[in-house]
């Protein structure tokens, strides 16, 4: 089974932003004295590696660690000006065991990874996007420092993380409505508070951890609301946030959000059953921001260009590629991990990138058949740790649910081959 | 997960008398002992490797819940800063006539100043009592988690889960 894209990379607003520097280079093709599409192309320009990692955040460093400390020639490669992805707004401590470095705040394991990443002699190129793959997913098309450039490899990682899943409302595109993450960016990172009133939809463990975070950056958050009968996340991020005097209000949604020109207040509203709301139960909000949280999706638009296949697994945020124990997807060579392989979180991204670093290094003969095996069985204990209990036994069945339904359809192609 | 819990975030009382982290009435009004709040199979184990007294065991399977031996706790609280959920404080009813003792992780600024009056707040933000500052701890090993000792009316003891400032106009 492989359903069509919905929308490939043209929906990427990046992407029209490759676009114009796409005219804006064909335009001044005459100045160059290479010809049509090869120019465009930068035919000459192909950096030649092993292992090219596509994204720098806990499975993509974790892959580049592995795969550098036994031998690889590996280049990773990152759009943000700063490698680690999402770790370095992670300013909570780490749940996990001892090895997991549990008790950690995220952002002090990101500059733990890039350390060990720095030491296995990984090549790193920063604010470079991907906006391309070809030639069987061995070949990626790259914007580097204004210039088109080719990454030939012949082992690639696709850890390319998630995007933020919207709500619309009337009211939604009013300035103050924003994502959850886009929230902890602005505060954890750029030190922006967004707004002093927040309302926060959604009580997963991003609503739960964000309304913590503003809260300790200052804000006042109003409320969370959730549609679902029960809170998401964590009943620990939720007590945090409880004794701070934020009530969590379940069974409950935005109805809408209101303002002259910015959001100045909402409307929230119970919800039955039925999903549908009770008339009479409005509530009005004093609030200038309402932070979504209602889920993530993987980012994968590579893997659909590279012509992976495949599946619908809402537990996994939806559209997920097929990929095996060792994260390969159906184009060999060719692999996921971390959020674009199914939403989980970090801790399982760091172990599912080591996964395909060790799988790459074997591979390509640098880690013998024991070699690799010896790591892969501790790297697979570590996440059946992580996978077990009533949060992680959802994500442990969806992937393997995932699997299983790759099997079904291999031998569904079959029966149609002949 | 209780009810309580993954309907409100609120562990009701009669749920965290079933925890396994809870001392005995009997413990507390014997001197400090910590009181874990842990009722939820989360993969996690740090406060096991944190004590060193093995107070705390999690085991193998690290979803198992916290189990406090509350004779080998000695109130240390080592624990309370390590626990990424903030779920681990420490009760001590044997503080004075009146009062009792209870402590709990703060990661908010400004941090209040030993001696201060303010409220002692419960687990759904509700402000119950007056309460004083006797310590702040926050050493560079609680990595930036600090840990605020109250000095609370005894029958606030199992209630008292953080603090308010007294605002000046009040």
């Amino acid at each position: 089974m492989r359903p069509r894209p919905l929308y490939g990379l043209c929906d990427d607003r990046r992407w029209d932003a490759e676009r114009k520097d796409l005219r804006h280079a064909a335009s001044r093709r005459d100045e160059s004295t290479d010809t049509g599409r090869a120019w465009v192309l930068g035919e000459k320009e192909m950096i030649e590696t092993e292992f090219a990692i596509v994204g720098a955040g806990p499975a993509g460093l974790s892959a580049a660690l592995e795969a550098g400390r036994a031998g690889t020639k590996t280049l990773m490669i990152d759009e943000n000006q700063a490698p680690g992805g999402q770790l370095f707004k992670q300013i909570h401590k780490f749940f996990g065991s001892k090895e997991h470095w549990a008790g950690t705040r995220g952002i002090d394991i990101g500059n733990k990874l890039l350390e060990e990443t720095e030491k296995a002699g990984v090549n790193v190129m920063l604010d470079t996007v991907v906006w391309g793959i070809f030639d069987d997913g061995k070949t990626l098309a790259i914007k580097h420092q204004g210039s088109i450039r080719r990454v030939h490899a012949q082992k690639v990682l696709l850890a390319t993380g998630a995007s933020e899943n919207a709500l619309s409302f009337p009211g939604w595109t009013l300035p103050g409505v924003l994502g959850a993450g886009a929230a902890q960016t602005l505060v954890n990172l750029h030190r922006v508070l967004p707004g002093t009133k927040v309302l926060m939809v959604g009580s997963g463990n991003v609503g739960l951890i964000v309304a913590y975070q503003l809260l300790q950056a200052g804000a006042k958050v109003v409320a969370v609301v959730e549609a679902l009968p029960e809170i998401g996340g964590y009943g620990v991020h939720a007590s945090k946030i409880r004794r701070m005097g934020v009530p969590i209000l379940v069974r409950h949604t935005v109805k809408e959000v209101w303002g002259d020109k910015k959001v100045e207040r909402a409307t929230i509203i119970q919800i039955d059953d039925q999903w549908r709301p009770i008339p009479g139960t409005e509530r009005e909000l004093d609030v200038d921001t309402i932070c979504i949280a209602v889920g993530l999706h993987p980012l994968a638009e590579l893997a659909w260009i590279a012509g992976c296949e495949f599946d619908y697994i809402a537990e996994l945020g939806g559209h997920v590629p097929f990929h095996n124990k060792n994260m390969e997807t159906t184009v060999p060579g060719l692999y996921v991990a971390g959020d674009a392989a199914g939403i989980g979180e970090a801790t399982a991204a760091m172990e599912e990138g080591r996964l395909v670093g060790v799988d790459v290094a074997h591979g390509l003969g640098y880690l013998s058949d024991q070699e690799a095996e010896s790591l892969m069985g501790e790297i697979r204990s570590r996440i059946e740790s992580i996978r077990s209990g009533p949060f992680g036994e959802m994500l442990r069945q969806a992937k393997n649910k995932l699997m299983e339904r790759r099997n079904e359809c291999k031998s569904h192609f079959l029966k149609q081959a002949f | 997960m209780q009810e309580s819990l993954s309907k409100t975030g609120v562990l009701a009382k009669g749920d965290l008398a079933e925890s396994p982290g809870v001392p005995s009435e009997e413990r507390m009004k014997k001197g400090p002992v910590v009181y874990i709040e842990c009722m939820e199979e989360i993969p996690c184990n740090p406060c096991e490797f944190i004590c060193p007294h093995g107070a705390i065991s999690v085991g193998k399977q690290i979803i198992d819940l916290p189990v406090l031996d509350e004779e080998k706790c000695d109130g240390c609280g080592l624990c309370i800063p390590i626990c990424p959920g903030l779920a681990i404080f420490l009760v001590d009813k044997s503080y004075s006539e009146q009062e009792a003792l209870v402590a709990f992780p703060y990661e908010l600024l400004p941090l209040p100043e030993v001696g201060m009056t303010v409220y002692g707040v419960d687990r759904e933000g509700k402000a119950g009592c007056k309460a004083s500052v006797v310590k702040v701890l926050n050493p560079k090993k609680f990595d930036r988690t600090p840990v605020i000792y109250l000095a609370v009316p005894k029958e606030f003891a199992l209630d008292v889960r953080n603090f308010k400032f007294i605002e000046k106009e009040e």
